[in-house]
Order: structure tokens, then C-alpha cells, then sequence
């Protein structure tokens, strides 16, 4: 067995640097090696979502997402993704942020062409597991099955809204709320912006 | 020579969780249900089987007083590859272990395997210590998970027992889920295996 070797400056300098050098390309290889792995996962993952809360599309909605930016001071801004059959835009997936309890709550809401909510499905969130997280239950969404802003007011009952809250997770209701909101913000600018570059289609947008 | 006792000691008799005590920040973190408890003890037990033949390896060229950052520098390594592995290939695991993942560099287990362990023995013996230790740690994180999980929501790595009764949401201790849980599972756990 060889000698184990002396702690001089040099010896420490040069197997300090062999071992950096060493670790430093491997973890190159490895970026490289996951790195088209990595950005499909979370592209399927958005797929996934804009699928779950939109009727049937064919074409790719992450193709041109639209960054709804309403408000200057907000740090993520929603962003609008189309989802069209045939050319024929059938629904709009909105991705809105919001805080919740225990950090942001990120939620993908669907509308219809005329602006009613169609599905909505959690990306993510911290909420506390078994109060706030019920959020992503289909029972808590089916409140939003079909919903209309423009009539019904996305709040929870206590805010003088129409939603039932979740048992003792306010919070993380009024997050989510909070979240269909902005959505639904971001959805009618976008859909006027439309309007207004495409006068066929037109007619069936909220304005 | 290689023996096997370094492989089975780490499982029971020197379990890392519920003997040494060693780990407790992920022990306690991530149990929240038997597959998070799972994953993050198989990516525990990658990061320690291979920076302990590394280190084993690399012994006799680390001078002593830089040993240390150089087992840091390995460990930190092996635990970026299981970080982008998982980001990559099962993106699932990994949103739900979340920043647990990079705190495996700081887990004392794997600098404590190398620095007593990996760093007096040859490669053999540090492979099976590392493969005991990180069967004994993912052993203890399944097992608390799975306990945790069945008190705090009636389900089993995510499969609903009370729906064979034909219960779809049972009601069940919701505090076992929440982090004072992981203290009192925990607690009776040891208490189990010490008597």
C-alpha cells in the first residue's frame, strides 16, 4: 500500500486542485448529458396542464406563449398559452402565480373562447399537506367547473364571494382565488389584444 | 480483507437514523409519505456508496489537512449528479424532495462514513459499509415514511388502504404528516427498536 502523502503546501495545492478539476468536468458531462432530458419533462409537464384544463387542441400552445403583463410591479406575471384544434383557438390556458400559506401558489387555469373556466389543475404549491393542499382536490376545483368572473365572484364566502373555502385553509383558498382571478385578468387582455389582429374570430371574444 | 459485517452492521446493529442518531434534518423533512421516505434514502445511499469508494480510492493521495474540502468537493459532486439525474428522469420525485436534494451534501452520514469510515479502509470494505449504511438509512426514511403516512392520511406509497372498505377519504390524524408527527413516529420507532 502506498505511503499516505505529506501535508506540504504543494501536495495540498496540487490534490486540491486535481480533485476541483476532476469534479468540476464530470459535473459538465452530466449537465450536458440531462440537459435536453430536463427541459422535456418540464415541457410535458406544461403539457400536461394545459391539457388537463382546456378541451381537446392538436396544435403546440408552449409554441407562443403570450406574457400577460398587467401590472408592472408583480414578479411573475401570467402567461397565456392558446390551445387551438384545426386553427380554431378552443380554449386559452392561463398560468397565474399567487401566495399562498407557505410560499407561491402556481395554478393553470382553462377558459373557453367566451371566458368561462373550463378546468383548473394546481403546477405547484407548499400549502400545508393534509389543510391547504386539498386545493389540488377535484372536490375543491369543481367549484370552478364552468364558472363565469364576469357574473360570479372568485372569492371565498367569507370575502362576500361564492366559493366555499377549505376547512381551515383560508389561506390557501383565497390564494387560489386569488390566482383564478389574475387569470382571468390576464385572459380578457389577451383575447382583446386578439380581437383586435384577428376581426373573424372576433365576434366570440370577450371584450 | 473485505467482511461482511460491514455490510449488515449499517442495517441494524449501527442503523444511521434510529442508532447513531445521525441525519435528522432529512429524516425528519422529507417522511412525509413512505415514497418520499424511499427516494430519498436510494439517492442518500448513491451519494454515500460512491464518495465512499472515492474517498477510500483517494486516501493515500488527500494530505491530511486539506481532507476535509476534498471530501466536501467529492461528496458535493456525486450529490449535483443525483440532482440533475432526478431532474431529469424522474422530475415527479424530485419536485416533491425539493431542496432536500442539495442537503444531502451537509447530511452527516456521508461526511461522517467518509471521515471514520472510508478514509482508514480499503475499497471493498467501504463499498459494503456504504451499502449497509445507506440500506440501513433508506430502511429507517421508508419506514417512518410508510408510518407517517398510513397514521396521517390512510395510504400506503400513495395506495388508499380504507378504500378496500370502501372508505375514498378516511379521517385520519392529520398531525402525523405535519412536522410534530415526524418527532413523535420517530420517537416510538427508537423506542421500539432499543427495548
Amino acid at each position: 500500500m502506498a505511503q499516505k502523502i505529506e501535508s506540504s503546501l504543494k501536495n495540498m495545492v496540487i490534490s486540491l486542485l486535481v480533485i476541483t478539476l476532476v469534479a468540476g468536468l464530470s459535473l459538465g458531462f452530466v449537465q450536458q448529458v440531462t440537459k435536453d432530458p430536463i427541459a422535456n419533462a418540464k415541457q410535458q409537464k406544461e403539457i400536461e396542464a394545459i391539457s388537463a384544463v382546456v378541451p381537446e387542441f392538436n396544435n403546440n400552445p408552449l409554441e407562443q406563449p403570450i406574457p400577460a403583463i398587467i401590472f408592472i410591479d408583480e414578479v411573475t406575471s401570467p402567461v397565456v398559452y392558446t390551445a387551438k384544434k384545426d386553427s380554431i383557438v378552443v380554449g386559452y390556458a392561463v398560468l397565474a402565480t399567487s401566495s399562498g400559506f407557505g410560499g407561491d401558489v402556481r395554478v393553470m387555469v382553462g377558459f373557453t373562447p367566451d371566458g368561462k373556466i373550463y378546468n383548473t389543475s394546481v403546477v405547484s404549491h407548499q400549502e400545508t399537506p393534509g389543510l391547504g393542499d386539498k386545493m389540488t382536490t377535484e372536490k375543491f376545483r369543481a367549484q370552478f367547473l364552468g364558472f363565469d368572473c364576469k357574473t360570479q365572484k372568485a372569492r371565498v364566502k367569507k370575502d362576500g364571494g361564492d366559493i366555499d373555502a377549505l376547512t381551515a385553509a383560508t389561506i390557501s383558498s383565497r390564494a387560489f382565488c386569488a390566482a383564478i382571478n389574475k387569470a382571468y385578468r390576464a385572459f380578457c387582455y389577451v383575447t382583446k389584444d386578439e380581437s383586435g389582429l384577428d376581426a373573424e374570430s372576433g365576434a366570440t371574444k370577450h371584450n | 480483507m473485505a467482511d461482511i459485517k460491514n455490510l449488515t452492521r449499517g442495517i441494524i446493529k449501527e442503523n444511521p437514523i434510529f442508532v447513531l442518531l445521525l441525519g435528522m434534518c432529512p429524516t425528519l423533512g422529507v417522511t412525509t409519505s413512505g415514497t418520499n421516505g424511499l427516494g430519498m434514502g436510494l439517492a442518500t445511499m448513491f451519494v454515500l456508496v460512491l464518495s465512499n469508494c472515492f474517498i477510500s480510492l483517494l486516501k493515500n493521495v488527500i494530505p491530511d489537512k486539506v481532507r476535509i474540502p476534498a471530501f466536501i468537493v467529492i461528496i458535493a459532486s456525486f450529490v449535483t449528479i443525483v440532482q440533475l439525474l432526478m431532474e431529469a428522469y424522474v422530475p415527479f420525485l424530485y419536485e416533491q424532495l425539493g431542496l432536500y436534494i442539495p442537503l444531502i451534501v451537509v447530511n452527516c452520514i456521508i461526511l461522517g462514513r467518509a471521515e471514520a469510515f472510508a478514509s482508514k479502509n480499503g475499497l471493498v470494505d467501504s463499498l459494503f459499509d456504504g451499502i449497509g449504511m445507506g440500506l440501513g438509512f433508506t430502511l429507517a426514511l421508508t419506514l417512518l415514511g410508510l408510518v407517517r403516512e398510513l397514521l396521517g392520511a390512510g395510504t400506503a406509497f400513495g395506495f388508499n388502504l380504507f378504500g378496500i372498505f370502501g372508505i375514498q377519504e378516511p379521517k385520519m390524524m392529520l398531525v402525523f404528516i405535519l412536522p410534530p408527527g415526524a418527532f413523535l413516529v420517530l420517537a416510538y420507532l427508537i423506542c421500539l427498536i432499543k427495548k
